[in-house]
């Protein structure tokens, strides 16, 4: 079973968004994505100051077999990124909520949050 | 969607299971680095029963062979094995197979599992000026389990109770499994030691269940395709479809020693012919990420600025950790060292061409 912790939003695509101030959120994919994906040999980030459309493609994750494109979950401008997972893309397998964290993002328009999921509504969309 | 008589076993053992060629087939049981590690130090378990097998038989079957492939089939002995292109007349590539000689008037085809029907209507056709000689397709009633990996001789023995080491690469030989007749080849795709075993299709999960059974012990895991298709790569095996089509001729690819213009005539020799005096345009090489980035089929290569081919292979290289493929590229670029840039989404990647194998046994 996929974990699915309760302070979190989620995206129908399978991302995670943490609120760590009223202006910024940090996103990564969820357990549930990196079960799928299995093991994780690549990912690459938008670079610092890159500004992110809520739906459109961020990043992208390659498995063994094929790459997969992660969608940023909300508008805003990119702040920070996690190096670790670009030089140890293995990380977002074994920890994706913590150190296999993907963007921080200084969001543009807070009413876009009130659209993400609550995690029951995740563990309703990722059950189907 | 068709499924192979080993469909079950691999629900068994929780394979996530995709369509390949019409075919359910499993991608991966557990993971594809984990099995692909498993056959390089242990050994793995593949079902590649959806692979199409061929009967050739007749007094003209030899003559016949040799007409249809670009490989020498006059040097083999009796149950030998060799591998060959069949091309067509202008030397493309209508697919790579392997020829088993039983007899002089016998021989069993193994092909890819996509390029079935194409074969068996192209063979059928020019079957007809070599009367007697019979194309049988035995695909569905005989099915094929290959045993990877170099703990394999110790592992078949341990299943079936006798020795195999005396079959040696590329010999096949019958073995007689409680009253069932099977065919032990040692022949594989891996780069690896190993076997690959014909055993009538209502056998083959009793087979499959006694060699996992019998080797718990030894770890003995079932290997998914993602894993078939990066051990393979790694050994520089090509796949069709992939590294290969009726596009492209073997000159122009790694297996050109497969071509043997000092036999007698074949279909694409004079072509190929032309093409190996005028001098091939463009070749098939490994190459290396230098930057971060994983090739994939189908991504352009540069040189500068100049678009010099495509990749035809690419994939991370569980075996040597970095990012390896295969590129059809202009000749001229094809050396050993040459930096290239790969194109992977939006920006260019840095490459060197590499000798191949990626990985070679020890």
């Amino acid at each position: 079973m996929a974990n699915i912790p309760s302070e979190l939003l989620y995206t129908k695509t399978h991302e995670w968004v943490r609120k760590i101030s009223s202006k910024e959120v940090i996103m990564g994919i969820t357990d549930y994505a990196q079960q799928q994906l299995k093991d994780i040999v690549f990912v690459e980030l938008p670079p610092i100051g890159k500004e992110l459309k809520a739906g459109v493609p961020c990043a992208v994750v390659e498995s063994v077999k094929a790459a997969y494109d992660i969608y940023s979950p909300i508008s805003g401008k990119v702040t920070k990124v996690n190096q670790k997972i670009q030089e140890k893309p293995q990380v977002v397998n074994e920890d994706p909520y913590g150190e296999g964290w993907f963007l921080q993002i200084e969001i543009s328009n807070p009413n876009e949050l009130s659209s993400l999921l609550s995690p029951d509504q995740y563990r309703v969309a990722s059950a189907s | 969607m068709k499924k192979t008589p080993l469909y079950d076993a691999h629900i068994g053992y929780n394979a996530k299971m995709v369509s390949f060629h019409g075919y359910s087939m499993p991608l991966q049981y557990d993971s594809i680095i984990n099995e692909h590690h498993c056959v390089r130090k242990n050994a793995g378990l593949f079902d590649i029963s959806h692979m199409g097998r061929f009967e050739v038989s007749g007094n003209n079957t030899l003559p016949f062979i040799q007409q249809v492939i670009t490989n020498d089939a006059g040097q083999l002995k009796d149950n030998q094995v060799l591998y060959t292109p069949i091309c067509n007349e202008q030397g493309g590539i209508i697919d790579d197979i392997l020829v088993y000689k039983w007899n002089e008037k016998r021989f069993t085809l193994v092909v890819n599992c996509g390029n079935r029907e194409k074969d068996h209507l192209w063979l059928q056709k020019q079957a007809v000026a070599y009367q007697p000689s019979d194309i049988r397709d035995l695909t569905d009633s005989i099915s094929l389990i290959a045993l990877q990996g170099p703990q394999s001789v110790c592992m078949l023995e341990a299943a079936l109770g006798s020795k195999f080491d005396y079959i040696k690469k590329f010999r096949f030989d019958d073995f007689l499994w409680d009253g069932v007749r099977i065919t032990i080849s040692r022949t594989g795709y891996t780069g690896e030691d190993g076997f690959e075993i014909f055993v009538d299709a209502k056998q083959a999960a009793k087979l499959w269940n006694l060699l996992m059974e019998k080797n718990k012990q030894n770890s003995l895991m079932p290997i998914g395709l993602g894993a078939r298709d990066t051990l393979r790569l790694e050994a520089c095996l090509l796949l069709y479809g992939n590294d290969m089509d009726e596009t492209i001729n073997p000159l122009e690819t790694t297996i050109d020693w497969t071509v043997k213009f000092d036999k007698n005539n074949f279909f694409g020799k004079d072509s190929l012919l032309r093409q190996k005096t005028k001098g091939i345009e463009r070749k098939l090489v490994g190459f290396e990420m230098i930057d971060r980035g994983i090739p994939r089929h189908g991504y352009p290569v540069f040189k500068g600025n100049e678009a010099v081919g495509n990749v035809t292979s690419g994939s991370f290289s569980p075996s040597t950790n970095k990012n390896i493929g295969l590129c059809l590229i202009k000749s001229q670029y094809a050396r050993i060292g040459e930096e290239l840039h790969i194109q992977i989404r939006d920006n260019g990647y840095k490459a060197h061409v590499v000798k191949t194998p990626f990985y070679k046994r020890k």
